[in-house]
């Protein structure tokens, strides 16, 4: 699918001159195209392409490039059987994202404080690792009991989870929420992991080539996506302190309509990744206020930092209990810190949308066994109960240690009071020219000369060019003065 | 045709037109009966007079090796408690999958198939379970509106996996008993002609090798002919060989990548195997299917879109243990082939001195049964009348040919290897019952 920016969002600069920023450009467009039109030789022009056909997709690629699909099927060799255009488009999507890159770098030589203290240190992944040790040192302590039951879940099981699956998460949310939210049994489905969730929530609420709007800068790993519906990146912009405006919201919207495409929803996370802020109680009303006034849907997509405010908040998942246009997708995996388990969960009170997400399951359960370790881990309370907290004081920990380390570099980070396992750091003051390419170069710089992996803002459709964002939970206390001392090589040799 | 379930609502905010198709089929006999079963399901001792499951195509039958082999080595396999172990699984999320696992399929894959070819731990991708692995497929190798040709009778849950979020159509390759129900060079043309009749354009075959419901392997001359056939129409070739190791006897079944290997086949790439350790290591709870490609292309495409369905590197991990053990893997499939036999013949057995034949089968987890000749007419609605009489009166919830798009009425599939032996030597009883009395009310009209 097609990822387009409103045009007000693509000329934005320093001073964000708005007004000639749009208007601009856009008569520059349509001067150009005429011109192109008057002149055209007719003999040695090639016809204009077809207008892409209705099913075509295009496939979300983190790097800004579009990748076009073609409706007719390409042989890839002289008449071997084609494959689909879909299949054709993510093929075509490149290896050399910076997602990918920073990937393989971290893992073809991972640091380690034994075993190789000058390795690749990875902030760029959305994971937590801060607590891995409690869940290990249950897992020492209640193993036995799990081998038993196995037997007995081996055969066929719901494929939306198991009903105990379902009242444990039930009974962990409410938890998480301090009690003051009823989460309800009956409005849980569970899948393979977030991408899933948003994946079988995408097909329940919109067709091929509708759209959804998404507030960037936003995770690339979120937004992982196949079923032909269209992402708006709404951009959000630091004066606004990267806060979702309802205006924006509100162009976006008018935007798409002019091109014929039909909005269904906005997805958002809460706390936004990566950016950090919680949606405020203004926001999250105004967000459905505007949801309800266009008749579309919202996709909240949360965890436990959604919750780490000291001060009570409203949340989407309240939310959810009472609107049927709500859907919370609920990133379990990334609160037990076990990212390799793959387990999300889709929380919402519309019977239709529950209904048709339990179907899709089928195609993205989670695996028994799985399922098994998952209720007995959440069903103990007192685990729960110390987990909750001692994971939130060592996310804010090392949040605090990461913003101070980095102040004292003069580098400046937003500062995010509530949630989120990331920094969103502005390091704009660093890059030679205030450009992609610029940002670039000093991603490069950091992953190459700095060895550590951070995610740079162009992934996440930053419309402002030098914000990165590093993610911290994947860190120890002790790395992270590596991490200070790394970057400080970068920046005063750059 | 738009089904609301009893606590839907017309909604307020629209929809998807996925969400409200039936496409997702599961309004035909072949889930009716399941809700027989599940409103009054058999027990031995605490409800004896219940419906007993003969339509859920699970294998219990060497779950016993399986719960064994969790026993003795839970250390290491289960939430293997050594630190890094367990860490190390707990944070890999990489969608390649880890590699041990993978080769572990690999190797068992092979074993399945007497060593006679080998696979690649590079192309297999894992995906949540076969249902997934062939959804994703045909994602990959049709547009929406394209068809795929499926042989018939065929699995009723491909209607659903095979065309609901991927809009593509299913064309029916006829088969009858005539012959066996084995596919024809004239029957896949015949199906081809159908869809270039239809206006679709036609990605590919999808066999089932052994056949679910036949319970038969496919024979090597028919694997040719089916291979032949797609190459000269330039399409694809998915075999989903769930069942391979079902085979009662090892030596009768021929994998669709033996052939390739015997013919030295240039055109691999057309090639796609489905496996999943549901029927042959009875775990269908664990959800875990595999897509092994010859098509480079695919594998890569698969991988990025297995992001949507992905294994618990726990899970993969556990099954990677017990996969790698050659002894408990060789020990299972020969143990495992043995006991399904032996089912089988009980089952055939037993129909048969209740007057019933049986497709002569070889493979599966299930019988294909004849009923034609008890039906008061040859006709779809004559097979579902009896079909209601089977679940309502016997109280056994079999699937009726129909659901299986079966041309022929009169057939159905018996599963037998989800239940004791005891459990089938109740449901056997049953049915002996059953045809003796209908027998004398048939007599007796006369």
């Amino acid at each position: 699918m097609r990822l387009i920016v409103p045009l007000q969002g693509i000329v934005q600069g320093r001073d964000g001159g708005l007004v000639l920023g749009s208007v601009l450009p856009c008569a520059l467009f349509f001067i150009m195209q005429f011109y192109l039109w008057r002149n055209r030789s007719v003999s040695s022009a090639p016809p204009p392409p077809p207008p892409p056909p209705a099913d075509e997709t295009e496939v979300f690629s983190p790097v800004l490039h579009r990748v076009h699909s073609r409706s007719s099927i390409s042989s890839p060799r002289g008449g071997a059987a084609p494959v689909s255009s879909r299949a054709n488009s993510i093929s075509k999507q490149s290896n050399n994202t910076p997602y990918q890159i920073g990937l393989k770098r971290v893992s073809s030589d991972p640091y380690d404080l034994s075993t190789n203290p000058e390795g690749v240190l990875q902030l760029g992944l959305d994971e937590n690792r801060l607590s891995l040790d409690l869940v290990q040192d249950w897992l020492a302590e209640n193993a036995m009991h799990l081998i038993a039951g196995i037997s007995r879940v081996a055969t066929y099981q719901p494929f939306d989870g198991l009903k105990e699956l379902k009242v444990a998460v039930a009974g962990y949310m409410s938890q998480v929420m301090e009690g003051s939210i009823d989460f309800h049994p009956s409005q849980i489905v569970i899948t393979a992991g977030v991408s899933s969730a948003i994946d079988i929530l995408s097909f329940c609420l919109a067709d091929i080539g509708n759209a959804f709007l998404v507030p960037s800068p936003y995770s690339p790993e979120d937004m992982k996506w196949r079923n032909g519906v269209e992402i708006i990146a709404v951009p959000c912009r630091s004066a606004d302190g990267f806060g979702l405006s309802i205006t924006a919201l509100e162009n976006a919207f008018n935007q798409a309509k002019k091109r014929g495409l039909k909005v269904r929803g906005i997805i958002i996370s809460n706390p936004r990744n990566p950016v950090g802020n919680l949606l405020s109680h203004e926001t999250l009303y105004s967000v459905l206020d505007f949801a309800n006034e266009k008749n579309i849907h919202i996709i909240s997509i949360e965890s436990s930092s959604s919750y780490s405010c000291s001060t009570h908040h409203v949340t989407m998942a309240e939310i959810a209990n009472i609107e049927d246009r709500v859907h919370v997708v609920y990133n379990l995996s990334n609160d037990l810190s076990l990212p390799g388990f793959h387990i999300g969960v889709i929380y919402s009170s519309n019977a239709n949308v529950l209904s048709a997400a339990k179907k899709l399951t089928r195609f993205s359960p989670v695996s028994a066994p799985i399922q098994l370790f998952l209720i007995s881990i959440l069903s103990d309370k007192e685990f729960v109960k110390t987990f909750i907290e001692t994971n939130r004081n060592r996310v804010g920990k090392m949040h605090l240690m990461l913003i101070e380390g980095l102040e004292k570099l003069g580098i400046e980070c937003r500062k995010s009071i509530n949630g989120g396992l990331y920094c969103w750091v502005n390091m704009s003051g660093f890059i030679r020219s205030y450009s992609e390419k610029g940002e670039m170069d000093l991603w490069e710089k950091l992953l190459n000369v700095g060895k550590m992996n951070v995610t740079p803002g162009m992934a996440c459709h930053c419309i402002e060019h030098g914000w990165f964002g590093f993610c911290f939970a994947n860190l120890t206390e002790h790395d992270v003065s590596i991490v200070m001392n790394r970057i400080r090589k970068v920046v005063q040799s750059n | 045709m738009d089904i609301l379930e009893l606590d839907q609502v017309e909604p307020v905010v629209e929809l998807s037109r996925i969400a409200v198709s039936s496409s997702h089929g599961e309004d035909s006999p072949y889930f009716a009966g399941w809700k027989a079963y599940d409103e009054n399901p058999y027990d031995q001792f605490l409800n004896p007079s219940g419906v007993i499951q003969m339509g859920l195509a699970e294998n219990q039958v060497s779950f016993d090796l399986v719960e064994d082999y969790l026993e003795k080595n839970s250390d290491t396999a289960l939430f293997g408690n050594k630190a890094s172990g367990f860490r190390e699984n707990a944070l890999f999320q990489d969608y390649h999958g880890l590699l041990s696992f993978r080769k572990a399929m690999a190797t068992f894959m092979q074993q399945i198939r007497g060593g006679r070819v080998e696979f690649d731990p590079a192309r297999i991708v894992l995906t949540a379970g076969a249902t997934a692995a062939n959804e994703l497929l045909t994602f990959i190798l049709a547009n929406p509106g394209d068809a795929l040709l499926v042989p018939t009778p065929y699995y009723p849950g491909f209607d659903r996996d095979l065309r609901w979020r991927t809009g593509i159509n299913i064309v029916p390759i006829k088969t009858d008993s005539s012959n066996n129900f084995t596919i024809t060079p004239e029957a896949l043309q015949s199906a081809y002609d159908s869809a270039a009749a239809s206006n679709f354009t036609v990605r590919g075959v999808l066999i089932t090798n052994p056949s679910n419901p036949l319970g038969v392997a496919i024979e090597k001359t028919v694997l040719n002919e089916i291979l032949d056939f797609v190459t000269k129409k330039n399409i694809h070739l998915i075999s989903d060989e769930i069942y391979s190791g079902s085979v009662f006897s090892s030596s009768e079944f021929i994998s669709v990548a033996e052939i390739l290997k015997e013919r030295n086949y240039k055109e691999k790439e057309r090639v796609h195997i489905v496996y999943s350790l549901s029927k042959d290591l009875g775990l269908p709870g664990f959800r875990v299917g595999t897509i092994y490609s010859y098509n480079d292309k695919v594998v890569t495409t698969a991988r990025r879109m297995s992001s949507f369905t992905l294994i618990s590197s726990q899970t993969q991990h556990l099954l990677a243990c017990m996969l790698s053990d050659k002894e408990f893997t060789e020990n299972y499939i020969k143990t495992n082939r043995d006991r399904l036999r032996k089912r089988y013949d009980m089952i055939i057995d037993g129909l048969r001195k209740a007057g019933i034949e049986c497709l002569e089968g070889n493979a599966g987890l299930f019988c294909w049964m004849n009923l034609g000749p008890y039906l008061n007419e040859p006709t779809k609605e004559c097979e579902l009348e009896i079909w209601k009489s089977i679940v309502s009166e016997v109280k056994l919830n079999i699937s009726p040919g129909s659901s299986c798009h079966c041309s022929e009425p009169g057939w159905f599939r018996v599963c037998f290897a989800n239940m004791t032996e005891n459990t089938l030597e109740v449901a056997l009883k049953r049915i002996c019952d059953f045809m003796a009395k209908r027998v004398k009310k048939h007599n007796n009209h006369y």
